[in-house]
């Protein structure tokens, strides 16, 4: 159906802006910095935010445990009850929250998530996080950063910078949640909804 | 999502998968050391009691709270409702003052599909006369399926006054929905006519409990009223106690793993006994806390939207 | 006094003629002089007669008064009603059915004719004075206790005997009170599924086979009420094979509506007794094609709006329905033109004894009839109901039929539709 949208109003099809083998190398880039910025991940916690930051979050995992041996608890934070635009759309389906066993007090939790775009979704999490405990630091940990801040935060980890314009729709498929695909996707203006 | 909860119907299988599913995830967050949500944070949510019902009322209350919704107050003792004002009346005011949901106990069958006529905002059935309790169905349903994994194929018995039963049509209702078998077992007194017609193709009338409970997963002990004897419906406490009520003996013919149930208030020695209340089978305390799980559940859902 | 010639008129549906009014009276001969009605495509009927009417006067004129009341009868096609004893007070003496017979006859749009009660303040302990009512100037011949059912089987028995002596009838409300006590609807599925207290068919049938069997050992008359159930048909018929003198009612609701409609919870749904399935309505009707039930009567009950806008168990019962009498049961039978002027006007006037009323279109009967045009279509809106209430269970439904004319002794109480005072 996309593509045959985007054929319509006379865009290129959506493009692969990262494929799967680029995917994996960003993951794996992300995995390393992480161990050099916080030396060798000790007193971390990852919390993949719903949906395709929890897979990405247990992949950073498991490459930071391929490299060094090291465990990283990972978990997930749903933010969907901390969304500040809940009235501007149908009522949405809650995501899962899991948090580690033995919490995040006074630990540095890294958030993951996709796509960082105007920060809305960060800044819930970051009023979810708050709620669930007091971590030392807090940093965030994107595949994708598209631009257009609405908000004055940034990403510690960005796997790829892709400039877009407002109108444009990044698409990121995980093989956990989307059929076994691995990769990025940029595509026209979508249906306006 | 649906507008209003005013009977158990309104749910279709995946709405009410949906609440429980909600229902999950509000009770871990009850886990936590800060439990207030800001989600429904500027929305107003009325309860509305013409029934004394300290238990419902207190049970929503936390709920809407704990989403941060402002919450009004609005029973019968103390307010212009004692005085005669008219439910349209009071629907009026209630309009007026912006309530996003109200929520609605009341004596008559059908109050809230009255009230839901006259307000804007999401109306919710915390028990209507003899007709539905939903939220209760709701929470049973979840704690069902918290305590023995799913709901399809479960064999439910729910055993007593049917006949003036909120909590039984609901939950016959939302059961039957999500797949489980319901039992109803009582005095033929008791059982409303027509009653699979009614609610449930299928659904099954037992007056012999003993025969029932071998293979049941879950007995619903329904709060029998002993007032019920002045009108005929058994001849005295000690003989319902004898056919219909679950003690220690009865219990043990259930199978290892099945539940007892009940939505409260016990009439301990009547249709439940102490040692079966209190026993690990039951989930009487459970209800309770699941109860406000529920209710956020169904809050969230109704409100958490563009309206 | 104005004559009439109404031209092209069809009589009960027979070949197009003229109708010459006179004097009050149906004529012959010259028609120099009179008014000419154009009535086309119309259809003339006796006037209409409802036994069984609600005006609520005296005690509750917010609800509806005589005049009002009469009005909605003439826009309905009647000339004649029979209003109903539970007024406040309770219409239980010659003074109060006096006044409510002048009432009727200062409206002068249908002529009302009171009911008076069978027992005092219709509690059903004590027979009221019946032989005052009938010889009082409103000549009461029906007696009911309405609303209530006369359920003491002694006292029954003995109003069935007494009324013998001025040739009076009653007219019973069939409803077995302890097996209806709270009760909110027909008891069956959709009572079940509502949570709403059942009224069941058992009531009715239980207490109109007890009073046929009173009425058969008594030698007296007896009038069923609103019969409402498939069981209580069964039961009239054959009490009637039997040769028990018994006569029966039917409203136009029972005849169209189930107990579906409460599924709603809306109050104006609600009436006494309550609609039953759509087996009893298949029942219904075909007793009255039969002839098992006699009359359609209305039980026109006007609510006032605070009794109907709340739940349903607080709402008061009742229908309004004389405006809509006709269309509905145009509705229902098609048009059998013979067959409703016998049950709507010949059989209720012969039942209650009422001269002048049901009597056939020709030269010298008494000129009280209805023009009725059976092509029009309506949508009822309860904001033009002539009737003080708004309870009508019609609101948005279409009908057959409009009431174009009705005239009573020859001077018009409808006239292209609207009622001329």
């Amino acid at each position: 159906m996309a593509s045959l949208r985007d054929t319509h109003i006379g865009t290129a099809p959506g493009k692969t802006v990262l494929s799967a083998s680029d995917l994996h190398r960003v993951v794996d880039r992300i995995a390393h910095q992480i161990l050099e910025k916080t030396s060798g991940a000790t007193g971390t916690v990852l919390l993949g935010i719903p949906t395709r930051g929890v897979p990405l979050a247990r992949r950073l995992a498991a490459r930071i445990h391929a490299f060094e041996g090291i465990d990283v608890p990972v978990g997930a934070l749903d933010i969907t009850l901390y969304r500040d635009d809940l009235r501007l759309h149908a009522t949405r389906a809650l995501g899962k929250t899991e948090i580690p066993g033995d919490g995040i007090d006074g630990r540095r939790v890294i958030l993951v998530d996709d796509v960082l775009f105007s920060g809305r979704t960060v800044r819930a999490a970051l009023d979810a996080l708050s709620d669930v405990g007091r971590p030392s630091s807090v940093q965030l940990a994107v595949l994708v950063d598209r631009g257009h801040r609405e908000l004055p935060i940034r990403a510690d980890y960005v796997g790829k910078n892709i400039p877009t314009a407002q109108s444009e729709s990044v698409r990121v498929s995980l093989a956990e949640t989307d059929d076994g695909v691995d990769e990025v996707r940029l595509s026209g203006s979508e249906d306006p909804r | 999502m649906i507008k209003h909860l005013r009977s158990a119907a309104d749910l279709d299988a995946e709405t009410a998968t949906l609440i429980l599913d909600t229902a999950g995830e509000m009770a871990a967050l009850a886990g936590r050391e800060v439990k207030k949500l800001p989600t429904l944070r500027g929305r107003t949510v009325v309860n509305l009691f013409y029934e004394d019902s300290t238990r419902t009322r207190i049970s929503f209350e936390a709920a809407a709270k704990r989403l941060s919704a402002d919450v009004i107050n609005f029973s019968a003792k103390g307010s212009s409702v004692s005085k005669g004002e008219s439910l349209k009346d009071t629907a009026l005011t209630l309009q007026a003052m912006g309530a996003d949901a109200v929520v609605i106990r009341h004596p008559a069958s059908g109050a809230p599909h009255r009230l839901a006529s006259w307000v804007d905002g999401s109306v919710i059935n915390a028990g209507d006369g003899t007709h539905e309790h939903p939220t209760q169905a709701l929470l049973d349903a979840y704690t069902m399926r918290s305590r023995l994994g799913r709901l399809d194929g479960l064999n439910v018995a729910i055993v007593g006054d049917v006949l003036h039963s909120r909590v039984a049509r609901s939950n016959v209702l939302l059961l039957s929905t999500l797949g489980a078998r319901v039992t109803l077992v009582g005095p033929p007194t008791l059982i409303p006519i027509d009653v699979a017609a009614a609610l449930q193709p299928g659904l099954k009338v037992s007056y012999d409990l003993d025969s029932v409970l071998p293979d049941a997963d879950v007995v619903m002990m329904l709060r029998v009223q002993t007032e019920r004897m002045q009108d005929s419906y058994f001849p005295s406490a000690r003989e319902y106690s004898r056919r219909y009520g679950l003690d220690a003996p009865r219990m043990r013919k259930l199978p290892e793993h099945a539940i007892v149930m009940h939505p409260g208030p016990m009439n301990r020695g009547m249709e439940i006994a102490p040692e079966v209340a209190d026993s690990s089978r039951s989930t009487i305390v459970e209800q309770v806390a699941n109860g406000v799980s529920a209710r956020m559940a169904v809050l969230y859902l109704l409100l958490g939207g563009k309206a | 006094m104005t004559s009439y010639l109404i031209k092209g008129v069809s009589i009960l549906g027979g070949a197009s003629a003229d109708l010459l009014i006179k004097d009050g009276v149906l004529a012959t001969g010259s028609a120099d002089g009179a008014e000419v009605i154009d009535a086309a495509g119309l259809v003339a009927l006796p006037g209409l007669v409802d036994l069984h009417t609600h005006l609520r006067e005296p005690g509750r004129e917010d609800a509806e008064t005589v005049e009002t009341g009469s009005r909605a009868a003439a826009l309905g096609g009647y000339t004649a009603v029979f209003a109903m004893a539970n007024t406040s007070p309770v219409a239980d003496t010659a003074g109060v059915v006096e006044q409510v017979w002048r009432l009727g006859r200062e409206a002068g749009l249908v002529d009302v004719q009171p009911i008076g009660a069978v027992t005092v303040g219709l509690a059903g302990k004590q027979l009221a004075e019946l032989g005052a009512m009938a010889t009082s100037a409103a000549g009461v011949r029906i007696f009911s206790d309405d609303g209530h059912c006369v359920a003491d089987p002694r006292l029954m028995r003995r109003a069935l005997e007494y009324v013998k002596a001025f040739d009076g009838i009653i007219a019973q409300h069939a409803e077995e009170p302890r097996l209806t006590e709270g009760a909110q609807m027909h008891e069956g599925e959709v009572s079940t599924r509502l949570g709403l207290t059942g009224w069941p068919a058992v009531a009715e049938e239980a207490i109109i086979a007890r009073d046929v069997l009173l009425a058969e050992h008594v030698g007296s008359r007896l009038h069923v009420c609103h019969v409402s159930t498939a069981g209580s048909v069964e039961v009239l018929r054959q009490a009637k094979a039997r040769g028990v003198r018994v006569t029966a009612e039917v409203t136009p609701h029972h005849l169209l509506l189930t107990d579906e409609l409460a599924a709603s919870y809306d109050p104006v749904f609600k009436v006494n007794p309550p609609l039953r399935t759509a087996k009893d309505v298949a029942a219904l009707r075909q007793a009255l094609v039969d002839g098992v039930i006699d009359v359609v009567a209305t039980d026109h009950a006007p609510h006032a709006v605070e009794d109907k806008e709340c739940e349903w168990a607080y709402a008061r019962p009742g229908m309004v329905g004389l405006e809509t009498a006709l269309p509905v049961v145009l509705s229902v039978l098609g048009e059998q033109w013979e067959l409703i002027a016998e049950r709507m006007s010949r059989a209720p006037a012969r039942i209650a004894g009422l001269a002048g009323h049901g009597t056939d279109l020709t030269a010298g009967s008494p000129a009280n009839l209805t023009l009725v045009d059976p092509s029009a279509r309506r949508v009822v809106d309860p904001a033009e109901l002539a009737s003080r209430s708004r309870n009508t269970p019609y609101a948005g439904t279409t009908l057959p039929g409009r009431i174009v004319a009705t005239f009573l002794r020859g001077e018009p109480t409808v006239l292209d539709g609207k009622a001329v005072k």
